[in-house]
């Protein structure tokens, strides 16, 4: 590398600069404000994300807390309602979904070899009012009005009849922020993945992640809409007296659970499939080879995001719908077995062919591969109509969606924290303290989900804020609590090592690991416009390849905020185009939708009144400026 | 160009590419290309594509819940009086008719012609003021509430959310329209508003599963 990196053409100082000076975010509380950069950006999403992990992860704590003895007294019913309801809804809505894209933001442009996302100001009104969404619950929450009839939330429970009050309007608006920011994070992410491509980079040549991240992006676009839709209806039946779910008045309450299961189990692989894009970096990178059948691995990506969409029904089993729908599900739901194992079996064949480094990232991923096969293997049984009527609302099912998500995106997340820390910051987070993090929290982990297992084969019901001493469950829910522990413990040294790497990691430089991606190929932390000149590609892993020419692009300027647009599946050469500059305008947009929203929680009014602020706002945001029109008109080109 | 809208924008002729430092053939120079296109070149089409992904999908699971609430139901429409057929099929006419100046005002944005921009502009907004008026009309003839029972809760929804559409689109079409008459101006607004034109065939070719739904689903 370092004899290529000598070779490298470079900017002038003075020319690198001014690049320097046009992409970065503005000075002062204000320019804190109207920051658009996508790494800006992404860090506030990623910071965020965690903080409500922490948030989910507390509340958990104390649910294992109340359920560690038989008949404790810790927290009463409505509060541990609340606790439920709140640790699901924060972990699904505020965390598993939005940290996947938050990290994507970062990392697609770098990796796709762009200086930017497209449409940065919609990504920055996209945070905001993710933001503002969590903040909302997280106030209802400690004023007393969390929600709690679960995460999912069913009718009739979640009715006006049975819930009256507001917390389950606050729920259903949250939806509704959190499933905008994530649209609209869906449709930049698309544009920035299949327009913005450095050139020569092909589809064909698009890394794993970058192949996950699209496939993700997609399922947003057709599965949210159907819980936006589905909480839009509940909260009209809550405040306006719509019948959508009053079986009196021709209603029905399985619509609920149809929309909501449309939505919710895609939402598992939103949840799955940008991890899969991690394995697939981290495992290349410390086998020290390219990862096994690429084309194959594409088309299980693709393929698991297809079938994602035809298997709702399976969290319907328990339901009274024709025996052969539920077959069919059941087949379904058998099938997407077949994706995930071709995975599986690539990664194998990589790490068997490859010379293992066993740093923390890997350490991660490895863990995937134990927990996320046992809570596989369970999936399979629970796809079975005869055993899953069992089964329905015991604590089995909450050691399988435990082992399928945390083992399935958390371990992979934290070995992504680990292995791109350097390249947000510039610093090495500690391996001594990495491997604590890791083994306390893959033995707390076992420990506190593993038992729930047979819990729920002996009967226990999920969801119950006590339990008498005769069930004899008291062992076995005392060994999870224990494991909790152990858990909360393993991510305060995470925060720990995170804090202290930060100012005093070891410098990291462009590519400790002599990974194969383009986001190594730039300084760490990545200069505002990401690279000082856009790279040309040659080869799947460009840093990996031997030296082809040409290796950079110019002629894009360094005065205002231009970026190369190439073809969607060859990225050819297309066109230059101009990008805004910061402004805070999407941030007051994203206040004025709030207002919207949570006004609308107590009148219906707030719709109308509300919407002069944001049509202003979105009016503001658009029109464009004067000065920089003329500066940048001069090097105009017609198509 | 830019401040003066009167100017024909773009004359420039494009500026020769240059070669600096590139004698050892390291740098590809892209000083040559165009600063915007239109369609499938274009990222706005990319994203108005996504916003009509989701927003199709939106409707069409609107419309499904349509038809599972009226399998469950014994009886249909419930209050027993479909919508009136008269002012939903004058508002589908009105909204077939302004896809002609919406045609002409994206062929005219394509061709970079600004006068004929403007005039287009301006003849969709009168179809806009046309298909919104008539809307109101719609919505007092239904024969059913919202509140009265599941039926006219998926209408109300049906409609309401198409309304949002028709206002939301409106109001995009007007802001750009000002902005053609008054500036500052550059060519990608041109295809702002080729894209703009593709955005609102969409709200107005989703009416007419959505018109068959209301006004027929409750007939056949």
């Amino acid at each position: 590398m370092s004899i290529a990196d000598s070779m490298q053409p470079r900017l002038s100082p003075e020319d690198a600069g001014k690049l320097e000076q046009t992409w970065r975010d503005p000075p002062g509380i204000i320019g804190w404000f109207s920051a658009i950069n996508h790494k800006t950006i992404s860090i506030r999403f990623m910071v965020t994300t965690f903080g409500f992990f922490i948030l989910g992860g507390l509340l958990a704590l104390a649910i294992r807390l109340q359920l560690a003895f038989p008949g404790a007294r810790l927290v009463n019913a409505d509060l541990f309602n609340q606790l439920f309801t709140m640790h699901g809804s924060t972990m699904m809505f505020l965390f598993a979904v939005p940290v996947m894209q938050a990290i994507a933001m970062y990392l697609v442009p770098l990796m796709i070899g762009a200086r930017s996302v497209a449409f940065p100001r919609m990504n920055a009104f996209a945070y905001w009012i993710f933001l503002l969404g969590g903040l909302m619950l997280y106030i209802a929450f400690f004023v007393g009005v969390g929600p709690d009839a679960g995460w999912f939330a069913y009718v009739p429970l979640s009715s006006l009849q049975y819930s009256p009050g507001k917390r389950i309007d606050i729920w259903a608006q949250m939806i509704t922020f959190t499933e905008l920011a994530s649209l609209m994070e869906a449709i930049v992410l698309i544009t920035t993945i299949l327009k913005m491509r450095a050139p020569g980079m092909t589809l064909n040549r698009m890394p794993l992640f970058v192949w996950a991240i699209l496939a993700t992006s997609f399922m947003v676009l057709f599965a949210m809409p159907a819980v936006m839709l589905a909480s839009t209806a509940l909260i009209t039946d809550r405040l306006v007296d719509t019948q959508f779910y009053n079986p009196d008045r021709g209603g029905d309450a399985l619509l609920w659970q149809h929309l909501f299961w449309f939505f919710g189990h895609p939402e598992v692989y939103l949840i799955f499939i940008p991890p899969l894009g991690v394995i697939s970096s981290v495992i290349a990178t410390f086998s020290r080879r390219p990862i096994v059948g690429y084309p194959a691995m594409v088309l299980a990506v693709i393929a698991t995001a297809f079938l994602a969409f035809g298997l709702w029904v399976h969290h319907m089993f328990a339901t009274n719908l024709p025996e052969l729908g539920k077959t069919f599900f059941t087949a379904a739901s058998l099938m997407i077995a077949i994706p995930t194992a071709i995975q599986i079996f690539c990664w194998i064949a990589t790490l068997w062919s490859g010379r293992l480094d066993l740093r923390t990232p890997l350490l991660f991923v490895l863990a995937f591969f134990v927990i996320l096969v046992l809570g596989g293997l369970t999936g399979l049984m629970l796809a079975s109509v005869s055993l899953d009527t069992q089964l329905h609302d015991t604590y089995f099912v909450v050691a399988h969606l435990h082992y399928v998500l945390m083992g399935g995106a958390v371990f992979p997340l934290f070995g992504a924290f680990y292995y791109w820390f350097p390249k947000f910051t510039g610093r090495m987070l500690g391996e001594r303290l990495g491997r604590w993090n890791f083994w306390l929290f893959f033995i707390g982990f076992n420990l506190t989900f593993f038992p729930m297992h047979v819990l729920g084969l002996w009967g226990m019901p999920r969801r119950v804020y006590s339990y008498p001493k005769e069930m004899g469950w008291g062992s076995l829910n005392f060994t999870a609590t224990v494991g909790a522990i152990m858990i909360a413990v393993s991510v305060l040294l995470f925060i720990v090592n995170v804090v202290r790497s930060r100012r005093h990691g070891e410098a990291a430089g462009n590519d400790p690991w002599g990974a194969g991606t383009l986001e190594w190929g730039t300084a760490s932390p990545p200069p505002a416009g990401n690279f000082e000149m856009v790279p040309v590609v040659h080869a799947r892993d460009p840093l990996w390849a031997p030296k082809s020419l040409p290796t950079h692009v110019t002629g894009l300027s360094n005065e205002y905020r231009e970026i190369l647009v190439t073809s969607v599946a060859d990225a050819e050469l297309d066109h230059r185009l101009w990008l805004p500059a910061s402004s805070i305008w999407p941030f007051l947009a994203a206040v004025a939708t709030t207002v919207l929203f949570v006004g609308s929680i107590f009148t219906p009014w707030a719709v109308v009144w509300a919407a002069a602020p944001v049509a202003a706002a979105t009016t503001f945001w658009f029109w464009p400026k004067k000065d920089i029109i003329e500066k940048r008109t001069g090097s105009e080109v017609n198509p | 160009m830019s401040g003066q809208p009167e100017q024909k924008p773009m004359q420039q002729p494009p500026p020769a590419p240059q070669h600096e430092s590139n004698a050892d053939g390291h740098l590809l120079d892209i000083m040559h290309l165009p600063t915007f296109a239109f369609g499938t070149r274009s990222p706005m089409w990319w994203g108005t594509m996504g916003l009509m992904a989701i927003e199709g999908t939106v409707f069409a699971l609107c419309i499904m819940a349509y038809f599972y609430l009226r399998s469950h139901s014994g009886f249909w429409p419930t209050g027993g009086m479909p919508p009136e057929l008269l002012w939903g099929s004058v508002n589908t006419a009105i909204m077939l008719a302004s896809a002609v100046p919406n045609h002409f005002a994206k062929r005219a944005a394509e061709r970079l012609d600004l006068q004929k921009v403007r005039l287009w502009l301006v003849v969709c907004m009168l179809f806009s003021v046309a298909f919104l008026a008539v809307r109101v009309l719609e919505f007092k003839t239904l024969n059913t509430s919202w509140d009265s029972s599941a039926y006219g809760s998926a209408v109300w929804m049906l409609l309401g959310l198409h309304t949002t559409h028709l206002i939301t689109d409106t109001y995009d079409s007007l802001v750009l329209t000002v902005l053609m008459f008054t500036g500052p101006l550059e060519g990608k607004r041109f295809v702002d508003v080729s894209e703009n034109a593709s955005y609102w065939y969409f709200v107005m070719f989703s009416w007419i599963p959505i018109y068959g739904v209301i006004y027929w689903g409750a007939r056949i």
